[in-house]
C-alpha cells in the first residue's frame, strides 16, 4: 500500500493512457517469469490443443458402443481400456477435456460480464444503485453455489447449456464486489478528478479510465473462477446433475467409480478423469497465482 | 456496538426477504403444477377438465403469484415448510432427521480442518521457504485443485478396499446396534476428506497472518523485553494473527455446504445433500425449496455471526 502511494502523484500528472504501455511491459515480464505460473500455463495450453484437435489424436469413436468389450482393461486397440458400453476411454477423455473447458470458460465470460455491469454502475453511481446491487449480491452468496445449481437442474432439467447458464447466472457477486471496491477508491484519484472537470462523460470516464485500471484484480478472481467452475461441473457431472451421458465429461466418467467392483478393480475406468481434473484446475490455479503476483507484487508478502 | 449490531441486523431483513423470494421464484419457474405432478396424467383426463382447474383452486394455485409467495411465507414464518411430493411426508420432519448428520460430519470436518491448519500454517509461517513451508504450498495447491470426491474415491479405494480398516458407507453397520467405536470409524473418512478441503484456504490464511505480525513492532517490542520466542509467539503474535479467521471460516461456509452435498453421495451418509439429491432427481420441490431456504439462513446467520464475534473480540475495530 506505502509503495502504491508513493507512485500516485506520477499517475496523478501523466495520464494514465501514457503510462500504462510500460506498465504493461513489466507486468508481462513478471508474468514470464512466474514459472509455476509458466508451467500452469503450458500444461493448459497442451489440454486445450488435445480438446481442440481430439478428432485427429483420438484413434476411435467416443460414443461407438462395444458390448463385446464392455469394461475391458489397457491394451494395443484400446489405451485407457473401455468403459461400461465398450466405448474407448482414451477417446473420451479426450472428448470430455472439450467440455468441461469450455463449461469453464463460457460460464466465467458470462458471470464476468454481468459481474462488470453490475459493479461498475454499483462503484460508480454509489446511493441506492450501489445498496441494491450488493443486496442483490448478498442475497445469491447465501445460497451454496452446488445446492442452487442442482436446484435448477430439478427445474429446468440437466444439459450442458443450463449448467453454463446457472453457474453464469449465478457467480456474478464475488466479481462484482471486487470491481465495486476498486472503482470505489479510484473515484476520488485526482486524474479521475482531472478527467471529470476536463468534461468527460460518464460513460468515457468508466470505459476509458477507471475500468482499465480496475481490472487486475477482476482478471485474477475470474482465471481462479474458471478453476471452480471446472470443478463444480465436475462434481454436478458425477453426480448425474450436470453433463449427461453419452456426452463425455471428466466429471460424470468418474459415476461409474460410485460401484465399488468399478473401484477395486478397474482403475483405468476412474483414475485418468480424475487426474485430468486436478491436472487442469491445478493448471489454471498456477495461471491465476502467477496473474495475481505479476498484476499486484505489493500484494504478495 | 449496540448501534453496530442493529445496523447490522437491519441490513440481514432484506437480505433475508430476498433469500425467501429468490427460492419461491426459482422453484416456481419449473414447468407443470403440484397437482399434476402428483397425479397421473390418465386419471386427470379421466376425471375430465373441470376437475383439475377445481383442485388448483382449492390448494390456491388459481391466485398470482405475489398473492402465493405471501401465503408460503406466511406459513414459513410459521414453521409450516409444506408436505413432500414423493411420501406426503411434512418437509419438517424430513429436515430434521437429515440435519444432525450433516452438522455432525461438517463440525467434525471444521475441526479436523482447524487441527490440521493451525499448527502448519504457524510452523509454515515461521520457517518460511523450508522444506514444510513448501510441502505446504504443494499440499494447498493439491487439495484445492483436486475434486473432494475424487480424493474420497482415492481413500476408499486405499483404505476400506485395499486396507479393509474402515467401512465404506453409511453412518453406522446396518442391523447391529449403535456403538461409539462404530460410529467413529464410519465418520473418519467422510469427515477427513472434507476437512482436507476445508484446511487448505485456513492454511493459507494463517501462514500470511502470522508472517505479517510477526513483523509487526509490537512483536519486535516482545522479543527485545527478552521473552522467550515461544511466548512471543503465542500470547504476543498469534493472538492477533488467528482474530479474523472467524470471518474466513465464516465466510467460506457455502464451500463446506457444497462439498459435504457430493460427499454425502460418496459415502451413502444420510444427511441433507442426500436429502437435497434425493429431492432433486423425485422433483419432490417443496423438500428442495426447504434445502435451499435452511442452507442460505444458515449462511446468513453464520456471516451475521461471525461480524458480531469479530467485533466483539477485536476492540481495535470501531464501527459507526
Amino acid at each position: 500500500m506505502v509503495a502504491r502511494l508513493a507512485e500516485e502523484p506520477m499517475r496523478g500528472l501523466a495520464t494514465p493512457t501514457l503510462d500504462r504501455p510500460r506498465r504493461r511491459v513489466s507486468v508481462w515480464n513478471r508474468f514470464l517469469r512466474h514459472r509455476l505460473a509458466m508451467a500452469g500455463g503450458a500444461v493448459l495450453l497442451f489440454l486445450a490443443l488435445s480438446a481442440i484437435f481430439a478428432p485427429l489424436i483420438a484413434r476411435s469413436d467416443p460414443y461407438a458402443i462395444d458390448l463385446s468389450s464392455y469394461r475391458a482393461g489397457p491394451s494395443a486397440a484400446h489405451w485407457l481400456g473401455t468403459d461400461s458400453a465398450g466405448r474407448d476411454v482414451f477417446s473420451r477423455l479426450l472428448y470430455a477435456g472439450r467440455v468441461s473447458l469450455t463449461v469453464g470458460l463460457v460460464s466465467v465470460a458470462i458471470y464476468c460480464s454481468i459481474g462488470i455491469l453490475l459493479g461498475a454502475l454499483g462503484g460508480f453511481y454509489g446511493s441506492w444503485i450501489d445498496t441494491t446491487v450488493m443486496r442483490l449480491a448478498d442475497v445469491f452468496l447465501s445460497f451454496p453455489s452446488l445446492i442452487i445449481i442442482i436446484t435448477l437442474a430439478a427445474v429446468f432439467g440437466p444439459s450442458i447449456t443450463n449448467l453454463i447458464l446457472a453457474i453464469g447466472v449465478l457467480g456474478w457477486p464475488p466479481i462484482a464486489r471486487i470491481l465495486r471496491g476498486e472503482l470505489l477508491s479510484l473515484r476520488e484519484r485526482e486524474f479521475i478528478v482531472a478527467a471529470r472537470a476536463s468534461g468527460a462523460s460518464n460513460g468515457r470516464l468508466i470505459f476509458r479510465y477507471l475500468l482499465p485500471n480496475a481490472m487486475a484484480p477482476v482478471i485474477v478472481a475470474a482465471t481462479l473462477g474458471i478453476a471452480y467452475a471446472i470443478l463444480l461441473e465436475a462434481g454436478l457431472s458425477f453426480l448425474g446433475l450436470g453433463v449427461q451421458p453419452p456426452t463425455p465429461s471428466w466429471g460424470n466418467m468418474l459415476t461409474d467409480a460410485q460401484s465399488l467392483t468399478v473401484l477395486s478393480s478397474m482403475p483405468w475406468l476412474w483414475l485418468p478423469p480424475g487426474l485430468m481434473i486436478g491436472l487442469a484446475v491445478l493448471a489454471i490455479n498456477f495461471l491465476g497465482d502467477g496473474l495475481r503476483d505479476a498484476l499486484d507484487p505489493y500484494l504478495q508478502k | 456496538m449496540g448501534r453496530y449490531l442493529l445496523r447490522r441486523l437491519l441490513i440481514s431483513v432484506p437480505v433475508l426477504f430476498g433469500i425467501t423470494l429468490a427460492t419461491f421464484v426459482i422453484v416456481n419457474l419449473a414447468p407443470g403444477d403440484p397437482v399434476s405432478a402428483l397425479i397421473d396424467p390418465q386419471q386427470i383426463s379421466a376425471l375430465g377438465p373441470g376437475w383439475l382447474a377445481q383442485q388448483k383452486k382449492s390448494l390456491g394455485l388459481d391466485q398470482p403469484l405475489p398473492v402465493r409467495y405471501g401465503i408460503w411465507l406466511k406459513e414459513v414464518v410459521q414453521g409450516n415448510l409444506g408436505y413432500s411430493y414423493t411420501d406426503r411426508q411434512a418437509v419438517t420432519t424430513k429436515i430434521k432427521q437429515h440435519l444432525w448428520p450433516t452438522i455432525k460430519l461438517m463440525l467434525t470436518a471444521q475441526l479436523i480442518a482447524l487441527l490440521l491448519a493451525l499448527p502448519v500454517g504457524i510452523l509454515a509461517a515461521l520457517k518460511q521457504y523450508s522444506v514444510l513451508d513448501y510441502l505446504t504450498t504443494i499440499f494447498s495447491y493439491g487439495t484445492l485443485s483436486i475434486p473432494s470426491f475424487f480424493l474420497a474415491l482415492g481413500a476408499i479405494y486405499i483404505f476400506a478396499v485395499k486396507l479393509s480398516w474402515l467401512p465404506t458407507a453409511g453412518m453406522s453397520t446396518v442391523g447391529r446396534p449403535w456403538t461409539f467405536p462404530d460410529a467413529l470409524r464410519h465418520l473418519i473418512l467422510p469427515a477427513t476428506i472434507l476437512g482436507l478441503a476445508q484446511a487448505a484456504p485456513l492454511i493459507r490464511y494463517v501462514r500470511s497472518s502470522m508472517l505479517e505480525t510477526v513483523r509487526q513492532d509490537y512483536v519486535q517490542v516482545a522479543r527485545a523485553k527478552g521473552l522467550r520466542e515461544g511466548a512471543v509467539i503465542t500470547r504476543h503474535a498469534l493472538r492477533n494473527a488467528l482474530i479474523p479467521l472467524v470471518t474466513v471460516i465464516a465466510l467460506d461456509l457455502p464451500r463446506l455446504l457444497s462439498g459435504t452435498v457430493i460427499l454425502e453421495q460418496v459415502f451413502a451418509w444420510p444427511g441433507m445433500g442426500t436429502l437435497a439429491i434425493t429431492a432433486v432427481l423425485g422433483r419432490d420441490y417443496p423438500t428442495i425449496m426447504a434445502i435451499n431456504l435452511i442452507s442460505a439462513v444458515m449462511i446468513l446467520v453464520s456471516n451475521l455471526l461471525a461480524d458480531l464475534v469479530y467485533a466483539w473480540i477485536d476492540p481495535r475495530i470501531k464501527y459507526s
